[in-house]
């Protein structure tokens, strides 16, 4: 540092005819002097802040009695959690595939050449978006009060079948229609933004070549779409997982009702909220984990190399750390 | 005119003179409209087989636009392309053209390759999946055949260490190479370039000219829009002239470049010689 420093005032210095001799150390051996990367004490300063900010808060985290980790502990892996978890995660699940499964027509609708389509999809996306979640599945819910049969048969003619709708359709189903349908919504931006993405040379390219139109769209237009239809339905699908705790109103015993349930008989509230969190928090984390990879997977071709996975990161900095210590032992 | 056997006998090109090659192409009375704007305003050309035909003309002279008629990327406002003596895009009955189902327009291009000035290869697939993808998808060829025939053609243009690399691990002169052999994959009977080298570094244009060259000689029909007049001169039997939509005049290149007749061709020359 002082060498540098010095090197430095030097040279900057509007020197006097003859350069004074450097002194024998700071011969121009340019070659050998060493680098001294600049510091960053704004950076350092930050930091520290932060350690200590997050260090506060996991000691809050572990003494403050009022977050009762022993009731935590005791019902982390109770049976109706497990079951919550459980019956979360298919109402998850049917929802997206539903839901997404739905929004590909939609997009396609959106994007085809007929207005009328066009038109409908809209309006359908429209609505949806503008009815908050928790209204739709209320509406849902009470769907048997608007019809109280459901009837197949020629539109505006004769019916074959009917069925009574609360049969047809209990809570769950409910749920399922009503997470379904909102997903749907946003699905169909998702697909149809990825889907313009897509350059329109890509496009000519597959119809001059005479490639059949489904084939170009399953192996030339949907590939290159995922690349940027992934991170918006990873983000969906994250929020629909979260977004499932709204159907607690229907009395459905998925993980958040199931938490309510309980610390409306214990009312130990914070302790089940936090069991709630630690679970939406592992599985959002493994959806997370899952997301990178696929995106690794879609983005063959789109770099010149694939970067390393953090699995592969870490190990070649423990190899460098172990190449590093092996260097100083020998000194 | 002699048409060998096995190529589809539809509506006859029509063209009178008796000529040494049948005619591969015959565009009539073309006109394209984009909108108010008219590209094309009445465009003849026929092109025999077997020649090569060089379009030049300022840029928005509509030369691409007539390149993108020909195997319907562009829908024409009115006029009509033949290849081969089967019309494209359209159906005629009686004195009507009814404009053909997607299917069948894909059908036909499978006839006519096509490239592009940006390449446009499938960035996700590599070199030998972009060169196959047609011939399996589009003619039904087993995925064993058209790789034998892949690697053929990459190592015509010289690529056949590359047959594993995806398209962006490639110079711009590499993919150009690439999408030409994705063309020929198909056994086209027409071959069209749509300035194939104005994407490319100067020092790379060499290398995708020469394949050209190596294509005219031995035979194929091809249509170039292009800049590049050292080689039409070169290589074309006709040098087309096109300016604001229109055919202004065409010949043998020595005739055309040397001894322009118009005054609009000879300003153009004047400008890129």
């Amino acid at each position: 540092m002082s060498i540098a420093a010095n090197s430095l005032i030097q040279s900057s210095q509007p020197s006097p005819a003859p350069d004074p001799p450097l002194p024998a150390a700071e011969s121009p051996d340019r070659a050998a002097l060493r680098l001294v990367p600049a510091r960053h004490p704004g950076r350092w300063f930050a930091s520290l802040a932060a350690l200590v900010l997050v260090a506060q808060f996991g000691h809050a985290l572990v003494t403050n009695p009022g977050l009762d980790w022993s009731t935590f502990g005791h019902y982390f892996f109770s049976d109706s959690v497990l079951q919550g978890v459980w019956l979360t995660l298919q109402l998850t699940f049917l929802s997206a595939l539903a839901g997404f499964a739905l929004g590909i027509v939609l997009a396609f609708m959106r994007l085809s050449r007929s207005p009328l389509l066009q038109i409908t999809a809209y309006g359908y996306i429209w609505l949806v978006r503008s009815v908050p979640l928790l209204v739709q599945v209320l509406f849902w819910f009470n769907i048997s009060y608007l019809y109280a049969r459901l009837q197949i048969g020629v539109p505006f003619g004769p019916g074959f079948f009917s069925f009574s709708t609360t049969s047809l359709l209990g809570a769950m189903s409910a749920a399922v229609l009503a997470l379904s349908l909102n997903e749907a919504a946003y699905a169909a931006e998702i697909v149809r933004s990825g889907v313009i993405a897509v350059d329109q040379g890509q496009l000519e390219a597959a119809a001059a070549l005479g490639i059949p139109r489904l084939r170009q769209l399953q192996r030339i237009i949907l590939p290159q779409a995922m690349r940027s239809i992934l991170p918006n339905a990873a983000n969906q699908l994250i929020s629909l997982f979260k977004g499932t705790s709204i159907v607690s109103v229907m009395a459905i015993s998925e993980l958040f009702y199931t938490v309510q349930v309980i610390y409306g008989r214990t009312t130990r509230v914070v302790p089940m909220l936090l069991v709630a969190t630690v679970w939406y928090i592992l599985l959002t984390t493994v959806l997370s984990i899952f997301q990178y990879y696929v995106e690794r997977h879609f983005s063959k071709g789109a770099t010149r190399s694939l970067p390393p996975t953090p699995l592969q990161k870490i190990r070649g900095s423990l190899r460098n750390l172990r190449a590093a210590a092996a260097e100083g032992a020998l000194r | 005119m002699t048409t060998p056997s096995g190529t589809p006998s539809g509506t006859p090109g029509g063209v009178s003179d008796d000529a040494p090659a049948r005619v591969m192409v015959d565009v009539r009375g073309l006109h394209k409209s984009f909108g108010l704007v008219e590209v094309l305003r009445g465009v003849d050309l026929q092109v025999r087989a077997g020649e090569v035909t060089v379009v030049l003309g300022p840029s928005g002279s509509g030369k691409s636009t007539l390149l993108r008629t020909i195997n319907h990327l562009e829908k024409v406002s009115s006029g009509s392309v033949s290849v081969d003596g089967e019309l494209i895009g359209y159906r005629r009955a009686g004195d009507r053209l009814h404009e053909l189902r997607e299917r069948d327009v894909l059908k036909q291009r499978t006839h006519i390759g096509f490239v592009f000035q940006n390449f446009n290869l499938f960035p996700h697939l590599t070199v030998l999946e972009n060169i196959t993808e047609a011939p399996v998808s589009a003619l039904g060829r087993s995925r064993a055949e058209a790789q034998v025939t892949a690697r053929r053609l990459l190592d015509r243009v010289g690529l056949s260490d590359k047959a594993d690399a995806y398209p962006r691990q490639l110079s711009g002169g590499q993919q150009q190479r690439i999408a030409i052999a994705r063309a020929l994959a198909l056994e086209p009977k027409l071959l069209l370039f749509d300035e194939p080298t104005s994407a490319l570094d100067p020092e790379l244009v060499g290398e995708v000219l020469d394949v050209i060259k190596d294509l005219a000689r031995s035979g194929t029909t091809m249509i170039v829009v292009t800049h590049e007049i050292g080689f039409a001169r070169e290589v074309a039997d006709t040098v087309v002239f096109m300016d604001d939509g229109r055919i202004v005049e065409q010949g043998p290149p020595a005739q055309l470049l040397d001894d322009p007749q118009h005054e609009r061709t000879r300003a153009f020359l004047s400008k890129v010689l």
